[in-house]
């Protein structure tokens, strides 16, 4: 390949002697960004947003719902497009008739849920925007159950403060995991998705259930979702900011902006 | 002309002034970044990959470009396509020296935006609130009757035109000074706040209306994207007429509040 100056030409160089002066301002910036100090500055005010959400807002507020006309034509695939595991590879080829949802940790109950069983349960059905934390939205409708019931039904305890998702996906070693707290995990609007657009959940969607936590971004709703996990302590898990994409792209862990 | 020296500007206008433009400067590069994620626009709720985009900054791995619409205009070297400051071809939006952080960092890109938002919304509105109480707005911003009427509108254009900023007034903003401050403080620098608060899915749901005005997530998006670029030019515009207008003056009155002026200043303001 050629070098990129000679793609680029002239006019770079040109622009690299004229911006001297705005060169010196982002080293400078960069080198804030590399500072522990600053960066935990600018976290205190990431910090503010979910208090001044948490405070103000009504936690039961529901996220927008559309008009099925509103559906997206094509909805973007994004992440993982299946799960890696080995376990779950033998579930997609069996069409997960054996498939159970795990449910464990801070429960009185723990339970192995299967997607009959799932699907019998009360389901709810909701036109959403996926807004992806790059900047793009989607609507589809999905339908499945609302993750408080199988909360109850599994008796949390009262000392749990989040709920794990532990997925099927994989970047590389690592485990796809997201977590949330339990104001979102009793939200009306956060379920279980089995179906999406009138149909079975597919492969990409994240087959055979995902989770929607409708007032967050796109990277908390997991898909391919093996395991929930109630505890009272993120730090424990993978890199310990509670979700891949925390402990690997330094995503905030609250993803309500 | 030094011993002749006026009281211009007050404190918090002078602080305001400063603390916002670090916070705009920051917010715009930041913002960038952030676009740099997703370089495309599009109108409505939605929109994505798979639609179609009002505007996209894209490259053919050789040249960059910018499509708006239908027209594709070749920007090779500043965006779609430029090089970092290591000579490597980077395939990205805006180049790396108007974007904080210089490399691709969503994550921390998004951490600048949302700290120095809270500078901006904070200051804006104690600026607008103090220039309610001690007079600012009354006294500087807002418009007279007689200021709207065309002929003196035209005059001030002709004034401009010609650069001649009437040193002996300069205790008083013209009607395009006005026009200009008083479009940045009220109307584009609020609704880059609201368009960004409609942008966030929590925010969505706490104050639905919100997003509703704008017409959804991805034109509240649009719209933010294009107050940026307008504010982005009120301040080459701005910075321009500093240089024109005699910027040691300009500067120094927006530092100390005092301004030098000619012995023949007009204490009502009006121009002839």
């Amino acid at each position: 390949m050629k070098n990129g100056r000679d793609i680029i030409g002239r006019r770079a160089l040109l622009r690299g002697a004229t911006l001297g002066g705005s060169a010196l301002i982002l080293s400078g910036c960069d080198a804030l960004n590399e500072s522990d100090m600053f960066r935990s500055a600018l976290r205190t005010a990431e910090t503010l947003n979910q208090t001044v959400h948490r405070s103000l807002m009504d936690r039961a507020a529901l996220a927008p719902e559309f008009p099925a006309s509103d559906i997206s034509p094509v909805f973007k695939t994004n992440g993982s497009l299946t799960g890696t595991s080995a376990e779950y590879l033998a579930h997609v080829d069996n069409k997960f008739a054996d498939w159970t949802l795990r449910i464990d940790g801070m429960v009185a109950n723990p339970m192995d849920v299967s997607l009959e069983t799932l699907r019998a349960m009360p389901s709810r059905t909701q036109i959403t925007r996926h807004d992806c934390v790059e900047g793009w939205s989607a609507i589809a409708k999905w339908q499945g159950t609302p993750l408080r019931l199988l909360l109850q039904q599994a008796g949390l305890s009262a000392r749990a403060k989040y709920i794990v998702f532990h997925c099927a996906d994989s970047y590389g070693a690592q485990p796809y995991y997201e977590s949330i707290d339990l104001i979102d995990a009793f939200h009306p609007q956060t379920i279980l998705a089995w179906g999406m657009n009138g149909e079975m959940l597919p492969l990409k969607y994240g087959a055979p259930i995902r989770l929607r936590v409708e007032r967050q971004l796109g990277y908390k709703h997991a898909k391919y979702v093996m395991r929930i996990e109630a505890t009272d302590d993120l730090t424990k898990f993978h890199g310990g900011k509670g979700g891949y994409w925390e402990d690997v792209g330094d995503y905030e862990w609250y993803a309500g902006i | 002309m030094a011993n002749n020296m006026a009281q211009r500007h007050k404190a918090t206008t002078r602080i305001w002034h400063w603390l916002n433009a670090i916070a705009l400067m920051v917010l715009l590069m930041s913002g960038l970044m952030i676009f740099n994620a997703h370089p495309r626009l599009y109108w409505g709720e939605y929109g994505s990959r798979e639609d179609r985009a009002w505007l996209e900054i894209d490259d053919t791995r050789t040249t960059g470009f910018v499509k708006i619409g239908a027209t594709t205009l070749e920007t090779t070297g500043v965006l779609g396509l430029s090089l970092g400051t290591d000579d490597k071809v980077r395939r990205v939006a805006f180049p790396g020296w108007a974007t904080i952080p210089t490399r691709y960092n969503l994550g921390a890109a998004r951490r600048w935006h949302f700290a120095f938002a809270w500078l901006f919304a904070l200051g804006l509105t104690g600026f607008m609130a103090a220039s309610l109480l001690n007079g600012h707005i009354r006294q500087h911003l807002h418009i007279r009757k007689a200021e709207w009427a065309p002929k003196h509108i035209w005059s001030d254009i002709k004034n401009h035109a010609r650069l001649r900023f009437d040193a002996h007034n300069a205790g008083t903003y013209n009607i395009l000074q006005k026009f200009s401050y008083a479009g940045v403080i009220f109307i584009l620098l609020p609704l880059m706040i609201f368009t960004g608060l409609a942008m966030s899915p929590a925010m969505n749901a706490a104050l639905p209306w919100l997003h509703d005005i704008f017409g959804g997530r991805q034109s509240a998006r649009s719209i933010h994207f294009m107050c940026a670029a307008l504010l982005s030019i009120f301040v080459l515009v701005h910075l321009l007429m500093v240089f024109l207008s005699g910027p040691i003056n300009g500067i120094r009155s927006m530092i100390t509040g005092k301004v030098a002026q000619a012995p023949e200043s007009n204490p009502t303001g009006v121009t002839s």
